[in-house]
């Protein structure tokens, strides 16, 4: 096991070598960049002390330096937990997203735990319900869950909440709590709030993980062993916790790796039809103003959150399972 | 059997018979016509008959072919053009087509709008006037409009009555008909699936399958990007992509870009299995034939290999498609994606943004109704044809 935990952090530093290079090649890709507009600023406006800033951006963030040299000063500073500047609010990247992290680890939290609570029982009756109506059901709603746009679903949840349950819309917690010390009632609110994000970004998820559950438990409950355990007279429930079930758990937790990128994604769309303070619409905003070391932070951040959710995925499914442990892929 | 050789001493004797004639087995057992169709049929008959068992996926396929044959025909379906503006009817609630007036069958007609300004609010308010009955045209000459930029054409499947608006599902703030631009829409939004799959699929045959005829490093290297791309998340990398494109490009150029963006992330789960296809393939006994006969690693793929499991590829890929439409319209509701005036079901959904359109103009969210029509068809129709896609089970 201690051998599989060190070469699985091993592969993990390439990985993230090569995804922060992906991002910086994107991030610097349209054309034109911070340095070119200042300049073209200041020879505009004709101000005094241009030269000053411009000398500024150049030593302290390397404007204008071959692409490479860039990089790696990029990489150096997320090393030391330096993630750059950001130019449009004139603060450090790690003060401006601030909060919004946290906010945004909370609501896929909360998110995986939905799915998880939903699609585990469901997937279990729609397998051992096989065509029955409520199967019937369930797949169709699976279905429909795939297919609505999740900004749609954000909309008119929205909306009902707001009709028939009273809860304001947007935001993550009712506006007086907003940079309020901790309190019971600011929970009770940001509950409160989660329920429809949670709802919207975790309901194709959950679709998603009830059709894989069905699937696997079905082959599962095919299966001699299964026969033969019925033959020897084992109670229909306690045979189905103990041998099926188990097995077909594996996509539940191999699922946190790919689950982890849905739901960022998700988010993303979600947050800004509810104006939600993660970290969505900030990344839309940076990627549209192109204030690069932002939107490159950001979109590292997810990389890395995705990269480490692969990773604690894999470890869990060795600690559970021999087979992977011992040199097999994981299985789905 | 004939007996033309036998040899016969005598009549008496039990006959020896040696016939030197080819030995056809279905002269002993015969095989009922039901039977012989069944077993001399070939792969793509079976799995054609196969298919045609998944009724939702009969019924999903006929749509979807319904649907493609309709974007040939745009110009004629739709009543007006993408452009054409009624300067009267800013966010017209929909028209409902009736076809009994006070009990008096009339065929197709709508009631004409009576148009007031609220005079607190001064909010437009539009009430449908029973005094103004304007029946439906059939096949008629309506507003003009250049087929596919070939030739021009007034011909309509249907129009409004003289001097008379037709919005059967309202307009938006400009007094665009939305019925007919949806029916536009569909021209981008469908093909932007299609041309992204395509080329993700002939992005994941050739890289699936030079991983896994080769193996070794090369493998190994392509392994390795596709778990990088595959552990960035797809939509803010998709913005991203999607914001490099210079905003000076011309309409079909975006169009253009962003199928090529949301194919450079699909490609990886097909290349994925058309690896692991192969690995086990490769050792196959007709592979190692072809490699002594001195066939090129492209022909081997191509000719011997792929065709093995074409049809697993063509399911899966069927059932990818509705991932792009989706991501389209996500891109275009976000102001990411492809841009006014390219019509698209995204971006007509962009004018749907917040909440007060829910409560004020509800039929601006009409586009999503055939975007969750069309991913279910997908979805159904995929379905079918990956069950369908191995007739010997």
């Amino acid at each position: 096991m201690f051998a599989y935990v060190i070469r699985r952090l091993f592969i993990m530093i390439p990985t993230l070598l090569a995804i922060s290079f992906l991002i910086f090649v994107i991030i610097q890709a349209p054309p034109g960049d911070y340095l070119s507009t200042v300049i073209a600023e200041c020879q505009s406006r004709g101000e005094s002390g241009c030269e000053d800033k411009i000398k500024f951006l150049q030593d302290e963030f390397h404007l204008g330096d071959p692409f490479i040299e860039q990089y790696g000063y990029w990489v150096w500073g997320l090393l030391q937990g330096d993630l750059g500047y950001s130019f449009e609010y004139q603060l450090p990247v790690s003060q401006v997203v601030g909060d919004r992290l946290w906010l945004t680890m909370i609501v896929a939290f909360a998110t995986v735990l939905f799915t998880w609570i939903v699609a585990f029982p469901i997937g279990v009756y729609s397998a051992t319900h096989q065509y029955s109506l409520s199967d019937y059901a369930v797949t169709f709603f699976g279905m429909l869950g795939l297919a609505v746009p999740s900004f749609l679903l954000a909309l008119v949840l929205l909306y009902l909440a707001n009709v028939y349950l009273g809860i304001s819309i947007g935001g993550l917690m009712d506006p007086e709590y907003i940079g309020q010390p901790w309190s019971w009632g600011k929970l009770h609110s940001i509950l409160q709030h989660l329920l429809i994000p949670t709802l919207v970004i975790g309901s194709s998820g959950a679709a998603a993980m009830i059709r894989r559950l069905r699937a696997n438990l079905l082959d599962e409950l095919h299966k001699q062993y299964v026969v033969t355990a019925r033959a020897k007279g084992l109670p229909p429930g306690r045979l189905l916790l103990k041998y099926p079930l188990r097995m077909s758990l594996n996509p539940f937790i191999a699922d946190i790796g790919t689950l982890l990128p849905e739901l960022v994604s998700g988010a993303v769309i979600v947050s800004q039809v509810m104006s939600l303070p993660t970290t969505g619409p900030m990344l839309l905003r940076a990627l549209q103003s192109q204030d690069m070391y932002l939107a490159g932070s950001f979109l590292m951040f997810l990389a890395v959150l995705t990269v480490v959710g692969v990773l604690l995925s894999d470890l869990a499914l060795a600690a559970l399972d021999p087979r992977i442990r011992l040199g097999g892929g994981a299985t789905k | 059997m004939t007996l033309d050789n036998a040899i016969r001493p005598d009549d008496t004797s039990i006959p020896h018979t040696v016939s030197r004639e080819p030995f056809d087995p279905y002269s002993v057992e015969q095989l009922s016509p039901e039977q012989e169709r069944y077993f001399l049929a070939s792969q793509w008959k079976m799995m054609w008959w196969r298919f045609l068992r998944h009724r939702l996926a009969v019924i999903s396929g006929v749509f979807l072919l319904l649907l493609y044959a309709s974007i040939l025909v745009c110009e004629f379906l739709a009543p007006y053009g993408t452009g054409t503006r009624d300067h009267k009817a800013s966010f017209a609630p929909p028209q409902t087509v009736h076809l009994f007036d006070n009990g008096e069958f009339l065929g197709p007609f709508v009631y004409g709008y009576d148009f007031k300004r609220n005079e607190i609010t001064l909010m437009p308010e539009y009430s449908a006037n029973p005094a103004k009955v304007e029946k439906l045209r059939f096949f008629c000459e309506g507003e003009k409009y250049e087929f596919w930029g070939l030739f021009e054409g007034r011909l309509h499947l249907f129009c409004p009555a003289e001097n008379a608006t037709l919005h059967i599902l309202g307009t938006d703030k400009l007094g665009h008909d939305l019925l007919s631009r949806l029916i536009y829409g569909a021209r981008i939004s469908l093909t932007i699936g299609l041309f992204g799959v395509t080329l993700s699929f002939l992005l994941g045959i050739v890289i699936g399958g030079v991983a896994g005829y080769y193996g070794g490093w090369v493998d190994n290297l392509i392994q390795r990007v596709i778990e990088v791309l595959r552990s960035l998340p797809h939509l803010p990398l998709w913005m991203a992509l999607a914001a490099i494109l210079p905003k000076n490009w011309s309409a079909i150029i975006v169009y253009f870009g962003i199928t090529i963006i949301l194919a450079m992330l699909d490609w990886t789960g097909l290349a994925r299995a058309v690896r692991s296809k192969l690995l086990s393939l490769r050792e196959e006994e007709f592979c190692v034939a072809a490699q002594l006969m001195g066939a090129r690693p492209s022909r081997i793929i191509g000719r011997h290999l792929l065709p093995s499991f074409m049809s697993h590829l063509i399911a899966s890929a069927t059932l990818s498609v509705p991932a792009m439409i989706l991501g389209e319209t996500s891109l275009s509701y976000l102001g990411l994606g492809l841009r006014r005036p390219i019509v698209s079901w995204g971006v007509l959904l962009n004018n749907a943004q917040d909440i007060d359109t829910i409560v004020l103009y509800p039929w601006l969210m009409a586009p999503a109704i055939p975007v969750i029509l069309v991913v279910l068809a997908f979805n159904f129709f995929g379905d079918g044809l990956r069950d369908a896609a191995d007739p010997y089970k």
